[in-house]
């Protein structure tokens, strides 16, 4: 049997695969220069967190953990039709720190920094994953559903039609598509999916505070998806276990508490850093970061 | 035939950069745009295609006005656009790239058949057809272009600046197969810096000024003083 202790890692991995996927959708493949993800995980978090809470099942929360962080994916991408780049990074930033304040100051929803206790773990049809052998299991399942769904996206001609966004907006746009649906739609979709992989956290930790969905999170997320390679699905899932599991190393070696937090950090910036001047198309990536 | 009449256009908040421009592309007409740069050439093209902030004037293609219709709607009404740069997908198969000038086509039997026709017409581009687009040459990348832009039947071919950085060799091919083009019916709107190619390939020739049409004239236009005067800074 694995161990406690790796089947949580293993878990953890799953769900930062979907986080990491989904941002790949858009930022990979549609070149939308995301850095709000976050909030989009956290609203499927919360959202999920609360209506379990008030007593739905765990199915119908994961999918509204969804459906709410694609909608406001969809007012994100109304706000900020006209502009791409640095500015649209800029706004997604804000989102995600708007994101943030709700969380923390609606009191008498989220119980602000307090966070949510005893969320429940999930029960679908009779079954209950309670623990945690069981919960990878789902994990599992869910994180290889989303890998089939962007894959078959990706390789379909709307996928083509997302990377030619992606290399040139203007050019699809003279070539007769709606460049601005074509956008949304990813964003939506790969807002979706985040709001899953929220889910899934907030049922599997059963105790969600807003520090979890602080602007700081994005940056392992977006660090996988740069060492993997934009627009490279096996490499997202590499480096997604990669970056995991290099800084859980580090706990075997018995450097003091004090040291590990920081540690963590420099490996991070470490491995990016490397990744940039030796192969800056990531693993397996096909674009080079611009 | 494309009729733009008394169009001031200018960019966001910016000031106008066309004031009042008139221009007119008759059916199988070339036409070429020449002038300094700066004299709103390019603008001209990105106002047909709702690029720019239209402040006054009308953009008439056939029937059909063109003010206010949104970018990607102009390809069903058979205009085409050979962007400036090239403005290939860099990192997508020859063939890709051809395909993505198909986007509006439903036919797949239909699409076929126009890629057939491109590697007729271009053999070169059938010999790089699994290849990335960005590594072809310069010139051949606008002949990609330019075959991109014919995936879809056009009417009316629009070409911003066909011959930047491209060998005289390579120009003169490319201005070779607009002429071609052009024998089978189609409009061309050329914008141009080499002027002297430009105006001796097409029928009537715009000269631009500081936002305004400062003469028109066939491909005499050339000898006249004021064209000396402006575009080569000689009295």
């Amino acid at each position: 049997m694995l161990s406690a202790y790796f089947i949580h890692l293993l878990i953890l991995i799953g769900i930062y695969i979907i986080l990491a996927l989904a941002l790949q959708l858009a930022l990979g493949y549609s070149g939308i220069l995301n850095l709000g993800h976050i909030a989009f995980y956290g609203l499927g978090a919360y959202t999920s967190a609360l209506l379990a809470l008030s007593g739905w099942p765990f199915l119908l929360c994961f999918l509204a953990g969804g459906a709410v962080a694609m909608g406001s994916a969809f007012l994100l991408s109304l706000i900020t039709s006209k502009i791409k780049g640095d500015y649209l990074a800029l706004v997604t930033m804000g989102f995600c720190f708007v994101i943030y304040s709700l969380m923390l100051n609606l009191d008498e929803l989220t119980r602000g920094p307090l966070g949510l206790p005893g969320i429940p773990r999930p029960t679908i049809f009779g079954f209950s994953f309670s623990d945690n052998f069981s919960y990878l299991i789902l994990v599992t399942i869910i994180a290889g559903l989303v890998y089939l769904i962007i894959k078959r996206i990706t390789d379909s001609p709307f996928g083509k039609l997302l990377e030619a966004v992606r290399d040139n907006e203007l050019a699809a746009k003279i070539l007769g598509k709606d460049t601005f649906k074509v956008k949304t739609f990813s964003l939506a979709l790969s807002a979706f999916f985040a709001g899953l992989a929220g889910s899934l956290y907030a049922h599997y930790i059963t105790f969600i505070d807003p520090s979890s969905f602080s602007l700081m999170q994005i940056i392992p997320i977006a660090s996988i998806v740069i060492v993997g390679g934009l627009a490279s699905l096996p490499g997202t899932v590499l480096a997604t276990v990669v970056l995991t599991l290099i800084p859980e190393a580090l706990r075997f070696v018995g450097f003091p508490s004090s040291i590990l937090g920081p540690m963590r950090q420099i490996i991070y910036a470490l491995v990016l850093l490397l990744i940039l001047i030796y192969r800056p198309k990531g693993f397996f990536g096909k674009v080079e970061l611009e | 035939m494309l009729t733009i009449k008394n169009l001031k256009a200018g960019y966001f908040s910016g000031p106008d950069i066309l004031h009042d421009v008139d221009i007119e592309v008759r059916p199988g007409e070339i036409v070429s745009l020449i002038g300094p740069n700066g004299a709103g050439k390019s603008t001209v093209l990105r106002s047909i295609f709702g690029q720019t902030d239209i402040r006054a004037g009308s953009i008439k293609f056939i029937e059909t006005e063109l003010v206010g219709l949104p970018t990607h709607s102009l390809i069903n009404l058979g205009i085409s656009f050979v962007p400036q740069g090239r403005q290939i997908f860099g990192t997508m198969t020859v063939h890709e790239n051809l395909e993505m000038g198909a986007f509006t086509q439903k036919d797949k039997n239909l699409i076929k058949q126009n890629i057939e026709g491109i590697f007729k017409r271009f053999p070169i581009l059938r010999e790089k057809s699994n290849q990335n687009a960005s590594n072809l040459s310069g010139g051949q990348q606008q002949i990609l272009a330019i075959a991109r832009a014919l995936m879809q039947n056009p009417k009316l071919l629009l070409m911003d600046e066909p011959s930047l950085g491209l060998s005289p060799k390579a120009m003169h091919e490319i201005f070779e197969v607009i002429q071609e083009i052009n024998k089978e019916g189609v409009m061309i709107l050329i914008v141009e810096q080499n002027a002297r190619a430009a105006v001796e390939i097409s029928n009537r020739t715009y000269l631009l000024e500081m936002g305004k049409v400062a003469l028109e004239g066939g491909s005499d236009i050339l000898k006249d003083e004021k064209v000396k005067k402006i575009y080569f800074g000689r009295d």
